[in-house]
């Protein structure tokens, strides 16, 4: 079929696969939601083929495949990285090599095999650049007929950061960072230093800095000895790394641990133990730097193409921190971020690019975008639902008249519950934006911590976003244009913020966080901002009635929104999933599709205490 | 062949003639593993994906 295409993102983290049809997306998902393996990288053979189903098609009903980035360039990259390092590296060469010979350079011949298990194909495979796809998911599901593009990560082949211009149906590339010069590398190895797992851990590293104590010498001398030694920071936004403090390019860890010991004066954090005030103090510098690297970034690539508009992409686009910080400068009038904005965008990057650039259609921008708010994955109907439900022995009601059960699940949540949510179609990229969320009150101040501890089973410092009706964002944050992907941290607004306690700045981690710091304090950091959702009635109806309803009730047009998982597990996919995670956790109700569960009518899963040990703390 | 053809098109796009001894080196070093059965796994690097 022509200008139908499926975009494949694999073999490093985050595999994915979307779907598209005359420009138009029809699916896209995560492996990893079907695996249940978190970050899962195999071949997406489950989400390929969950999307040709949604599509209804063949696999040779295809008119292509398109897989993100270049693999032969990527191992030129390392032979040259390597080459350029010798005689360091030995060991990682030694591991590394084999499965490049043995099984990545035959790229294709890997991606045939796997497709073969989908139908019969001979199917003619494309290999678009790593940046190239990231901009590709930035620009065209935009709204803007032309824009500045800026795509940010840690590596594909030889680019760490693009910066570009969309006009039309196409992509021209002005400038490009290479490695090791990368400024996601450049925060993953502060990741690691403070404990977190590289590829997964970044965000807790941005949810750690606000408790770093921004008026401190040591938070000062931090910025100072990262931009003294550690990166060199141009007016343009050009980074060279000292590779004197960074081990990724040859070895088995980010950093030479001695080196920043002695930089820093304290030893790398051990995963999972205390996390002292230094450890918080360095999250923020490394923060603060990595805005002004992304701010000098962005006004760069204005003054390179002179656009209003900026889109976005790459993992260090999921910073919205420094997204956030962008809105502040006002170096654009507009901005828009992909909302899959990682690897697993990349798929979605790499088909259309197949589409707009190499069969060259024309391209006819949408308003608000052509995301679809991002609800790309499966959905399962009420028959579907109940059949499960019977099987598994579940006490339920069910309730054909949606006003109702949302103005029920309104009231459960005003009343302090917490809520597992699951509607519709499930959501491309990390972030639950309320068909597959826990649900609660985010003006009761016990909520942050009965969510992180008897809900997500998570660090306790870490905070939670809200969502808000897009009409109601200007009554509690300082923003005025809509945040539907939940990608910009901006503060709450002053009148609704509690004065802060003398001395607060040096008081312990948890006296800090347990302080009630606004009205609507689950969802205000310990710094007064929030990472925003806000839900349009048009995008996501039955989303926007229950936050109605709740606004009803209270006044407040605003509730505490996080994933529909614990630690460690990838965002439920189906009603299994989420019964399976409603009884495991301490969540009260669930509502799945139109029927309503409550927890005390329930019998607990059989064989099931050790369930803790099925996910990897991530 | 394809994969041969590809590899070559490939120096020659990108004029790094150079690493083709490595490359080729590192082919028969590839042959060598799958004959002799032994694993391809690599622990996780950050950058050689």
């Amino acid at each position: 079929m022509k200008n139908a295409f499926l975009g494949i993102s694999a073999y490093y983290h985050d595999s994915a696969a979307a779907l598209i049809i005359d420009g138009e997306i029809i699916a896209a998902a995560h492996e990893e939601r079907f695996t249940r393996k978190k970050h899962d990288s195999s071949f997406p053979i489950n989400a390929a083929k969950y999307c040709l189903e949604e599509a209804g098609l063949n696999l040779n009903d295809l008119e292509a495949v398109i897989f993100y980035d270049k693999p032969f360039i990527k191992f030129e990259r390392l032979l040259e990285t390597y080459h350029a390092f010798t005689p360091k590296g030995l060991t990682s060469f030694l591991s590394a090599i084999p499965v490049w010979i043995k099984e990545k350079v035959f790229m294709k011949k890997m991606l045939r095999d796997e497709l073969a298990k989908l139908g019969d194909n001979n199917l003619k495979l494309l290999f678009p650049e790593h940046h190239l796809s990231h901009a590709a998911s930035a620009f065209y599901p935009s709204p803007f007929e032309d824009a500045a593009i800026l795509t940010i990560d840690g590596v594909g082949e030889w680019a760490t950061a693009i910066l570009g211009k969309g006009s039309q149906n196409s992509i021209e590339v002005y400038r490009e960072l290479h490695f090791p010069h990368s400024v996601g590398l450049l925060y993953s190895a502060f990741t690691y230093y403070c404990g977190f797992k590289v590829n997964s851990g970044e965000y807790k590293l941005m949810g750690l800095a606000p408790y770093g104590n921004k008026n401190s010498a040591e938070t000062s001398n931090y910025i100072k000895i990262i931009k003294d030694s550690i990166v060199d920071i141009k007016e343009d936004g050009s980074i060279f790394l000292n590779m004197d403090y960074f081990n990724f390019a040859t070895g088995l860890r980010m950093t030479h641990d001695k080196k920043w010991e002695s930089l820093f004066g304290f030893p790398p954090r051990s995963e999972e133990s205390e996390i002292t005030q230094n450890y918080m103090n360095l999250a923020l510098a490394i923060q603060i730097v990595t805005e002004e690297i992304v701010i000098k970034l962005a006004r760069s690539v204005k003054k390179l193409c002179g656009s209003n508009n900026l889109v976005m992409a790459g993992g260090v686009a999921l910073n919205s921190v420094a997204n956030g910080k962008i809105i502040e400068e006002k170096i654009f009038e507009k901005i828009w971020i992909q909302p899959a904005a990682g690897d697993a965008g990349g798929a979605l990057g790499a088909a259309l690019t197949a589409y707009y650039i190499w069969r060259s259609n024309e391209r006819k921008p949408i308003s608000p975008d052509s995301m679809q708010g991002a609800y790309l994955g499966p959905k399962f109907s009420n028959r579907e639902i109940e059949k499960y439900l019977r099987k598994v022995g579940a006490k339920y009601s069910f309730h054909p008249d949606f006003e109702k059960l949302s103005a029920t699940t309104a009231k459960k949540i005003a009343d302090g519950n917490v809520i597992g949510w699951f509607q519709g179609r499930m959501e491309f990229g990390p972030r639950a934006l309320g068909n597959r969320s826990i649900l609660g009150d985010a003006r009761n101040p016990e909520m942050q911590k009965k969510m992180n501890l008897k809900i997500k089973y998570r660090e306790g410092f870490r905070p939670f976003a809200p969502t808000v009706l897009e009409e109601d964002i200007d009554s509690f944050f300082d923003l005025d244009s809509p945040s539907p992907y939940m990608l910009l941290v901006v503060p709450v607004l002053e009148n609704r913020r509690n004065d802060l306690p003398e001395r607060y700045e040096s008081k312990p981690l948890y006296e800090k966080l347990y302080f009630t710091r606004s009205d609507v304090p689950a969802i205000t950091h310990i710094d007064y901002s929030a990472r925003i959702q806000s839900v349009n009635k048009k995008t996501n109806p039955r989303y926007w009635s229950l936050i109605n309803e709740f606004k009803k009730i209270t006044g407040y047009g605003v509730i505490v929104n996080t994933s529909f998982n614990v630690r460690g597990e990838p965002i439920v996919c189906t009603p299994e999933d989420a019964y399976r995670c409603f009884l495991r956790t301490e969540m009260d109700y669930l509502v799945l599709g139109d029927f309503f569960l409550d927890k005390k009518d329930q019998i607990p899963l059989a064989g099931d205490s050790n369930w803790k040990e099925e996910f990897k703390l991530d | 062949m394809e994969f041969l053809k590809e590899l070559w098109g490939f120096l020659k796009e990108r004029k790094k003639f150079w690493l083709m001894p490595i490359i080729v080196v590192l082919l028969i070093f590839g042959v060598l593993i799958v004959l002799t059965g032994g694993s391809a796994i690599a622990p996780f690097i950050y950058t050689i994906f």
